[in-house]
């Protein structure tokens, strides 16, 4: 999965609110800083806070990205709030050997059992990190840590100015629930 | 050096305005507006852009106050979408008759009813008329290179006219992207400041847009014109001085793999990228096609054109826009009507797709170039093809 030489498409599943976007942007964002061509952006529509939100990154060491249509069919998949899972089929369109990166206290196995799909698997409980860091549920930055952990797209140091940038004098407690998340991450091939 | 950096595409559109050194931004922040002018709003308020920032009541009033502000000599920026777009519309007239280089970035998008924030070009083909200066823009970094140069060609002296840069809404407007930055000293020296000949002044009092009964008023429209038409060279000479200083060149018409083509697409905006894909595709098969992407849409360049359909045998336009109970698409009937003159002359096949924000993949462009072949060789007993509508 470290190789972005070829297109890696990312699709992130959260609610209004929760910051599904800003994940999406600061990743491209970290990609585009090492280099890489990177674009990322939101489900297009009007926002409601509490509705399941999705957004899009796709990111190529190669070439520049043309294509800018809503990923249909990702490569990783990334669920920021564990309930969607009820209500969404996240895994719709996951490629074969795809890979879920799942905010959830429940084990791999009765992730697989719900989900029914046959893909990699990766979990940290993002919600109990958030909330002692940050004090709030709010489980965006701490799921970029899950996915640089599973997946090493970009670089955990890369993420470092975009978060500063982004969250002024929040950014650094929002860093330490990403590093944390990157620690505690499990990953089920 | 350029500096490269992942930024939303609204927000690098206030940073060009920023960089053109704008003196006034007028906007309302109708549904559906963007986070261009909001951004502008906080680059004045943070005191980053020295400019006046004038929250208006309307999108009427939005265009009206940039009239104003242009007529008094001062540079002039705003950006709409939409609803908004209509809602300026006999006050676009205004600023290209009266020769205000206005500059506007319009996120595309569709058009009530029903209600649809989603993109796609009926609101540029509804001021296709206004007389102001008009180009297409596929990616981010087109966007902000465009709006740099709309300031130095809408001000040059030989034009004084308002332009328009489209860029597609959500597709362009919503997306993080990296996009290069040239130096704050580089653009000083791209864009000469802004000098309008006659501007208003209490001291030097002008009257402009005066009443114009009919011995006058049609020789105003014959000049307005010629004006437009003589633009186009000067949008040359900026595109391709523009290319010399940022190594980022443009033209009226862009061609990819259009070169010994016997079919070629035509498409604008966004799209044109999705269809390249496509392209690239079907190329690898051994087939013969290429694509041309209209940059330029007013003036329009007839001959740019006619030398890039060249011999093709067919040519397959993809307009994002219907004109009810006419020819189709706008932009097809204006290509159509561009090469009927033309002794050889392409099959002229037009599509409609992609309205209200409905995707078009590699894969249905590979569609619509099979199905114009088709047409082309079975004929049809419709005007144009709509494309992707449940049935």
């Amino acid at each position: 999965m470290r190789d972005t030489n070829r297109l890696i498409e990312i699709r992130w599943h959260g609610r209004g609110g929760q910051g599904a976007v800003t994940s999406a942007e600061l990743v491209a964002q970290a990609a585009i800083s090492e280099g890489k061509y990177a674009h990322a952006f939101p489900s297009f529509g009007p926002e409601r806070r509490g509705a399941p939100v999705l957004a899009f990154v796709r990111i190529s060491s190669q070439q520049p990205i043309r294509i800018r249509a809503e990923i249909a069919q990702p490569d990783i998949v990334v669920v920021l709030d564990p309930r969607l899972l009820r209500i969404v089929n996240v895994a719709s369109g996951l490629k074969e050997n795809g890979l879920l990166v799942i905010n959830t206290r429940r084990s791999f196995q009765d992730i697989e059992a719900e989900l029914k799909a046959k893909c990699k698997l990766a979990r940290v409980n993002a919600t109990s990190i958030a909330r002692e860091i940050l004090g709030l549920p709010i489980t965006n930055t701490t799921m970029i840590g899950a996915l640089v952990r599973a997946t090493g797209v970009v670089e955990l140091e890369s993420l470092l100015e975009p978060l500063r940038h982004r969250f002024g004098r929040l950014a650094e407690r929002n860093i330490k629930a990403m590093q944390k998340a990157y620690e505690e991450t499990l990953v089920k091939e | 050096m350029a500096k490269r950096i992942g930024i939303e595409v609204s927000l690098a559109i206030a940073e060009a305005a920023k960089l053109a050194d704008v003196d006034v931004v007028a906007a309302y922040p109708i549904t559906p507006q963007t986070h261009i002018v909001e951004h502008l709003a906080e680059l004045v308020a943070n005191g980053e852009l020295d400019a006046a920032y004038i929250p208006v009541e309307s999108e009427h009033s939005a265009m009206s106050a940039c009239l104003g502000a242009s007529a008094a000599g001062a540079r002039t920026f705003t950006a709409t979408a939409g609803q908004g777009l209509e809602l300026m519309h006999e006050v676009l007239y205004v600023a290209s008759s009266m020769q205000l280089p206005v500059v506007m970035a319009v996120a595309n998008r569709a058009l009530s009813a029903p209600l649809s924030v989603w993109g796609d070009h009926s609101d540029v083909m509804a001021v296709r008329d206004t007389g102001w200066i008009q180009l297409f823009v596929e990616n981010g970094q087109e966007a902000v290179d465009n709006v740099l140069c709309a300031f130095r060609i809408g001000e040059d002296p030989r034009v004084l006219l308002p332009v328009m840069i489209h860029l597609d809404g959500f597709h362009l407007t919503h997306m993080i992207e990296p996009l290069l930055f040239p130096e704050q000293s580089q653009v000083d020296k791209f864009i000469p400041p802004y000098q309008h000949p006659m501007p208003l002044h209490p001291d030097r009092p002008v009257t402009m847009g005066a009443f114009a009964p009919p011995i006058i008023y049609f020789e105003t429209k014959k000049a307005q014109e010629v004006n437009l038409e003589a633009a186009k060279e000067v949008i040359l000479q900026c595109w391709d001085n523009f290319g010399k200083t940022f190594q980022r060149y443009y033209s009226p018409v862009e061609c990819y793999r259009s070169e010994d083509a016997r079919v070629l697409l035509l498409t604008m905006g966004s799209f044109s990228e999705t269809a390249m894909t496509a392209i690239d595709k079907m190329r690898g098969e051994g087939r013969e096609v290429g694509l041309l992407r209209l940059r330029l849409w007013r003036p329009f360049p007839f001959d740019e054109i006619r030398q890039a359909v060249g011999n093709a045998e067919v040519l397959i336009v993809l307009d994002r826009a219907l004109s009810f109970g006419g020819p189709g698409g706008p932009v097809c009937s204006e290509v159509r009507s561009a090469l009927y003159s033309e002794d050889k002359r392409p099959k002229v096949i037009g599509f409609v797709g992609g309205l209200g924000g409905r995707d078009i993949t590699p894969a249905g462009f590979e569609e619509i170039v099979d199905r114009g072949i088709e047409i082309s060789q079975k004929g049809s007993d419709q005007e144009f093809e709509i494309f992707g509508v449940r049935e």
